[in-house]
């Protein structure tokens, strides 16, 4: 696992408009103007079809020799705003492709030794398929993605994590996964391709980027629901409104009928949605995290309860001895003293805090001649060292008890109570034992990370809920959860238990999120509503979830929250914008269109726009423009502050209804007065 | 002034009152599990299994049978009234044309009336298609908002409640006992409630006289708790018989509010949230009240016409001033506006004044009003408009908090939505699209008295009154015409059941879902701010939609007076 600080994103920022991505979008911007594509979206449909009509209705007038400068541009302008909802579109797939490229990259042009029935053979790696088996030793590339079947090395996966410091992959673990593009640094394995050429989840992600293969999420499916609705509310409003004005005696002219339509309709969120939601998936992306749908991504912006690790999340990897417990009759000094000798060979992390706390209480010794350590295996569940006569030992309580008794020791009562005194203050007892006596307890303790208590409480604002999840038992963990500010806790936890848990809170209705790595949590990625799978997993954990955190972090669970909120915002902020210019849009054309008919309506012309005509332009122009300015703000999408869902929607009330009701009045105004001297 | 505001003040203070004590008895009357004697009997007699329950397209179903079943038998009886009993004037059948427009307009609580009365219907088909209709076109309406609000409270789509239980307890329970004692009253405020002939008088020139009589006090009563709005006389409440005093215009005013009002209390009781209910009171308290001062301000100012000629129009103790053309003296600009207020808020239809000789801002109100049919609204559909557009905040709003929209603990998906918006799109389609036919033939234009802005006025008031199922007249239109009683009864059905059947199918929906708990991540939908969203979504998406017919209709009307 790689030592990420606590909740930073992978500092891997694309600048938005770099001249690449742009040209990229510019040539989006016209090939995505066949009908087909632009059938997609049926607020540009309407747009689209305007412009049509608009263009025909110019030359119609050139043919027979009518003013045609105000159709021609308000054609014009009608094109720049379907052109620019290209170019939202567009550029938001060009920088997920750039994204993805740059992290497929590493993996072109890697030869592959490729076993078939025991012998090698090289092939290009583009040519491997799933269930190939291939060779990698020490300073190659990994051609392919795939799952050690036999051996272990060090990876460096520098080039998709960023993160320098080799990581441990081996056969037959939950640490088994690796990636195509990372490279073996030591030893050799045997790797089973488990996506062929194309198929990788980084494949699979490219194309739910690119327009042709994008499925449209379920809340954007609603939402462009609702933008056809109101289209087809305003186009019924607009297509009656040209019998009104023949019965007021000056009937509309087409033209201005159809830049009306477009300006109330709401073409900036229609025309920004796509880029919106292929935002969220780049900004997943940006983070290392492959969603394998857009749904995911959605989802996570729902999601109620956390299912988060225990270790790696809420606290530093490593549990630290902080103090020693000698049990009566015993020093302080003699136990630090068996705990030293116990440890100065032992390799973990555990072994050396005890050994740095036992020098830092002024006990040291030099290792014993002839000393054997005991490494700790699952079965004895304990460590130690053994030197001629001496055997010390440190392990479980439980566990040191029943060798006591072996070694025809005693255990005293004061054992019991102060390994509880231990756990209830959220540390580890470690018994030692020297020989047949218990001479105490060393406290390893957990160590929170800093700044993860307010994180929590953040997320509680949120009405977000957390649950610890831990092996550890129920004591220590009430403790640390206590501490870390979680909700809850699950102690003792077995992937069957973490199943359990995520089937009752979505029978109360919430959306879990979990991530997992092993095998064994595969089922409960499955199951979870958003399951994050780490790279470093095993294919069958990968293949569960629906999103693969590429730098194996366990914390970036909080950012995936974040990112979906973000997206749903972002919508929710255009969507109210674009809605709330139109009061402005009518105050703009409404005059200009019925003054002819009934001269006192142009009381109503409140912004003194100077002429009809150019009321109408600047209107059209404002709707056009609007598009690219809000670009930035659909691709990085509309910042999320965890609050409470009432203080973020004044705020975003505030913002961009508030907002989308005064800017368009300032902004037609200014437009009008600077077009006014261009039309006469 | 003060007067006025105090007068408003005073009824709306009364009407808020009463909201929780009678929200209390609507919602014993729609959760209520126990049936009382008569109600048994009453099913035993039709033949009902009332333990059944009803999913949304059963209760649907059921409700737009029973509608069409009620449509056709009325349609016969009104075109075979020369062959049936109780004619004494020997009256001939109404055309095809009008008797639809007839029947369709009782069976939906439109009361929009093309005929009149006393010349083309007998006794019977008054006594058996209108009379009737007042009951169970107001109890078809309620019942449709008792199943959508079960909807929304429920935790299972497949039981919305029994139409058939909901009909026959919103009268039994509610109609009856309320009309019942606000008949004496009105009978003790000088109303008649006679079925003797018509009384003949000596007039002090020594002419004799005939006034028309009748059972007025107790079809008043029905009028406005139902927000029927027919009256007995074509002078509908402006006649003394009709509204004698200035209690029974208060008593008429708050007998139209009385249910619409206390449906958001009793709505609040069945999803164990009154705060809601609160909200969505206030909501429609807010847009009545801002409607309310625009009418008053706008009559109360006086027609800008005469007042450029020199005619005292100000208030003062000894006149009522403003613009008092059509306006009944003893009510004063204030009762009028509140009353005209009031009656296309709740879509009743019933009028104290003539709404064609106001201002024209004056009558945009009472056109805006119709078109929302959300302010308050009658009939429980004004409930199920309000709650529609709630919808719609929550989910342009719900996406803002980060998550994806949910009302009331139910996720708003695309089916949903779909539904939503096809209810929000049966308003404009019906109003726009109809006046926009008549505007562009010759024909429906020949009905006209007024040309310009106020007779395109005329023809959008028709069909907005018409879809709003609220029923009054603008006056001015020569509406009994074959295009107009066709068109005009096709509004209101388009204006009744493609609100009611979409929405009581976004309940049905929203019931089956599982609910998700509350968390402080959730939109709350019972607070201050949401519910000045909800009425900036009802003034943006539904009221802009008519923006351009007001402007070209009132708008101009009045600018046209004011800078001739």
């Amino acid at each position: 696992m790689t030592a990420v600080p606590p909740f930073q994103s992978a500092p891997k920022k694309a600048s938005i408009f770099s001249p690449e991505l742009m040209q990229n979008a510019v040539r989006a911007s016209f090939s995505k103007l066949s009908p087909r594509d632009q059938a997609r979206n049926p607020v540009m449909f309407v747009v689209y079809v305007g412009t049509i009509l608009t263009a025909y209705l110019t030359v119609a007038n050139l043919v027979t020799g009518k003013p045609w400068g105000y159709e021609l541009a308000v054609t014009l302008l009608l094109l720049l705003t379907v052109l620019f909802a290209n170019f939202a579109e567009g550029l938001a797939e060009a920088r997920g492709k750039a994204q993805a490229a740059s992290l497929r990259s590493a993996r072109e042009d890697v030869k592959a030794r490729r076993l078939v029935d025991g012998c090698e053979e090289i092939v290009a790696g583009t040519q491997l398929k799933r269930d190939d088996l291939v060779v990698v030793e020490a300073g190659e590339m990994i051609p392919a993605d795939g799952e050690i079947v036999e051996g272990l090395a060090s990876v460096d996966e520098s080039a998709i994590t960023g993160e320098s410091a080799p990581v441990i992959r081996e056969a037959g673990t939950d640490h088994s996964g690796v990636t195509g593009g990372t490279k073996v640094l030591s030893d050799r394995i045997v790797i089973k391709i488990t996506s062929g050429a194309g198929e990788s989840f980084l494949d699979r992600m490219i194309a739910l980027v690119e327009g042709a293969s994008r499925q449209k999420t379920p809340n954007e499916i609603a939402l462009s629901i609702l933008l056809s609705g109101l289209t087809l509310i305003f186009l019924l409003a607009v297509v009656t409104l040209y019998p009104f004005t023949v019965y007021a005696g000056a009937p509309a002219s087409a033209v201005t009928l159809i830049a009306l339509l477009v300006c109330l309709i709401p073409t900036t969120i229609g025309g920004l949605l796509p880029a919106i939601g292929i935002a969220g998936m780049d900004r997943a992306l940006q983070a290392n995290i492959i969603a394998k749908s857009g749904k995911a991504v959605e989802v996570a912006g729902d999601v109620d309860v956390l299912l988060l690790d225990k270790t790696g999340t809420i606290t530093i990897g490593n549990r630290l001895a902080t103090k020693f417990y000698p049990l009566p009759g015993v020093t302080e000094q003699a136990l630090a003293h068996a705990a030293l000798l116990s440890s100065l060979a032992d390799p973990t992390p555990e072994g050396k805090s005890i050994v740095a706390l036992a020098r830092q209480g002024g006990v040291d010794a030099p290792e014993p001649e002839g000393a054997v350590f005991v490494e700790f295996t699952a079965q004895t569940r304990m460590s130690g060292v053994d030197f001629g006569t001496t055997s010390i030992r440190k392990g479980a309580g439980s566990r040191i008890a029943a060798l006591a008794q072996e070694r025809g020791g005693s255990v005293i009562p004061e054992l019991a109570l102060i390994t509880d005194e231990v756990s209830r203050g959220g540390a580890t007892p470690l018994t030692v034992i020297q020989n047949d006596r218990i001479l105490g307890v060393v406290a390893l303790s957990d160590i929170i990370k800093p700044g993860i208590r307010e994180r929590f409480a953040e997320l509680h604002r949120m009405g977000l809920k957390t649950v610890m999840i831990t092996g550890d038992n129920p004591l220590t963990a009430e403790a640390i959860a206590k501490e870390a500010g979680v909700d809850s806790f699950l102690a003792e936890a077995t992937p069957e238990d973490k199943m359990e848990m995520i089937k009752q809170e979505q029978q109360a209705g919430k959306l879990v999120a979990m991530m997992g790595d092993g095998t064994n949590d595969a089922p409960a990625l499955a199951q979870a509503d958003v399951g994050l799978a780490m790279n470093s997993g095993t294919q069958a954990a990968k293949e569960a979830g629906n999103m693969v955190d590429l730098d194996s972090d366990p914390t970036k669970l909080l950012e995936v929250v974040e990112i979906g909120k973000g997206l749903l915002i972002t919508r929710g902020a255009l969507t109210t914008f674009s809605i709330a210019n139109d009061v402005a849009k009518y105050f703009a054309i409404l005059p200009a269109l019925f003054v002819t008919a009934y001269p006192q309506l142009s009381v109503l012309n409140v912004m003194k726009l100077h002429s009809p005509t150019s009321a109408v332009l600047s209107a059209v122009i404002f709707n056009a423009l609007i598009i690219p300015v809000l670009i930035p703000l659909a691709l990085r999408g509309v910042p999320y502050k965890p609050m409470s869902a009432a203080a973020l929607l004044s705020r975003n009330l505030l913002v961009y209804g508030l907002g989308g009701l005064i800017v368009p009045f300032v902004a037609i105004k200014v437009l009008d007065l600077l077009i006014t001297p261009l039309m006469s | 002034m003060s007067a006025a505001f105090l007068q408003f003040a005073l009824l709306l203070a009364i009407m808020t009152a009463l909201v929780v004590p009678v929200g209390n008895w609507l919602y014993t009357v729609f959760a209520g599990e126990r049936h009382t004697a008569p109600e048994r009997l009453t099913y035993a007699l039709i033949g009902i299994n009332a333990d059944e329950r009803m999913g949304w397209q059963r209760y649907g179903l059921v409700m737009v049978m029973s509608n069409l079943v009620m449509l056709l038998l009325a349609y016969l009886l009104i075109r075979l009234q020369g062959l049936l009993p109780w004619n004494p004037a020997g009256l001939s059948s109404q055309s095809p044309d009008l008797a639809w427009n007839t029947v369709v307009s009782f069976l939906t609580n439109t009361n929009w009336q093309a005929y009149s009365g006393e010349q083309s219907l007998s006794y019977f088909s008054q006594m058996a298609v209108i009379t009737t209709f007042m009951f169970t076109s107001a109890a078809t309406g309620f019942a449709g908002a008792a199943a959508f609000m079960r909807g929304l409270a429920g935790k299972n789509g497949a039981d919305l409640g029994n139409f058939w239980v909901d009909f026959t307890r919103i009268i039994y329970r509610v109609f009856l006992p309320i009309c019942f004692v606000l008949a004496l009253v009105f009978v003790w405020q000088g109303m008649p409630q006679t079925l003797n002939p018509y009384a003949t008088a000596t007039t002090l020139e020594g002419a004799t006289q005939t006034i028309a009589l009748g059972p007025v006090a107790s079809l008043e009563s029905i009028k406005h708790i139902g927000t029927n709005g027919g009256g007995f006389f074509s002078m509908n409440a402006a006649h003394p018989f009709e509204n004698p005093t200035p209690l029974t215009n208060a008593l008429h005013i708050l007998s139209m509010l009385l249910l619409p009002s206390s449906l958001t209390y009793a709505f609040g009781r069945l999803i164990s949230n009154t705060r809601q209910g609160w909200v969505i009171f206030g909501g429609m308290l807010v847009m009545f009240v801002g409607f309310l001062l625009t009418l008053y301000s706008f009559e109360q100012a006086g027609n800008p016409i005469l007042s450029k000629l020199g005619a005292e129009q100000t208030i003062s103790a000894t006149q009522a001033g403003g613009n008092m053309e059509g306006k009944e003296v003893r009510f004063g600009i204030a009762q009028t506006a509140l009353f005209a207020t009031t009656t296309t808020a709740a879509t009743t239809g019933s009028v104290d004044s003539m709404h064609d000789s106001y201002t024209g801002m004056g009558g945009f109100v009472p056109m805006l009003q119709m078109m929302l049919n959300n302010v308050f609204g009658g009939k429980g559909v004004g409930f199920i408009n309000f709650v529609q557009y709630l919808i719609l905040s929550v989910f342009i709003a719900g996406l803002m908090v980060g998550r994806t929209p949910e009302f009331l603990g139910k996720k708003i998906e695309a089916r949903e939505i779909k539904l939503v918006m096809l209810a929000v799109l049966a308003h404009p389609l019906s109003i726009l699209g109809f006046t926009a036919l008549a505007v562009a033939l010759p024909e429906p234009l020949k009905s006209l008295n007024n040309s310009g802005p106020h007779g395109f006025s005329e023809i959008l008031y028709a069909y907005t009154s018409g879809t709003a199922n609220n029923g009054s007249a603008f006056a001015g239109l020569s509406a009994n015409t074959p295009f107009y009683n066709l068109t005009i009864g096709l509004a209101m059905l388009v204006g009744r059941y493609l609100t009611l059947l979409p929405m009581l199918a976004v309940a049905g929906l929203l019931a089956s879902k599982r609910r998700v708990p509350l968390s402080s991540g959730t939109l709350p939908t019972d607070t201050l701010l949401f519910g000045a969203l909800s009425v900036f979504i009802i003034l943006i998406v539904g009221a802009l939609t008519f923006l351009p017919a007001l402007t070209l209709g009132p708008v101009a009307d009045h600018l046209q007076m004011v800078y001739p």
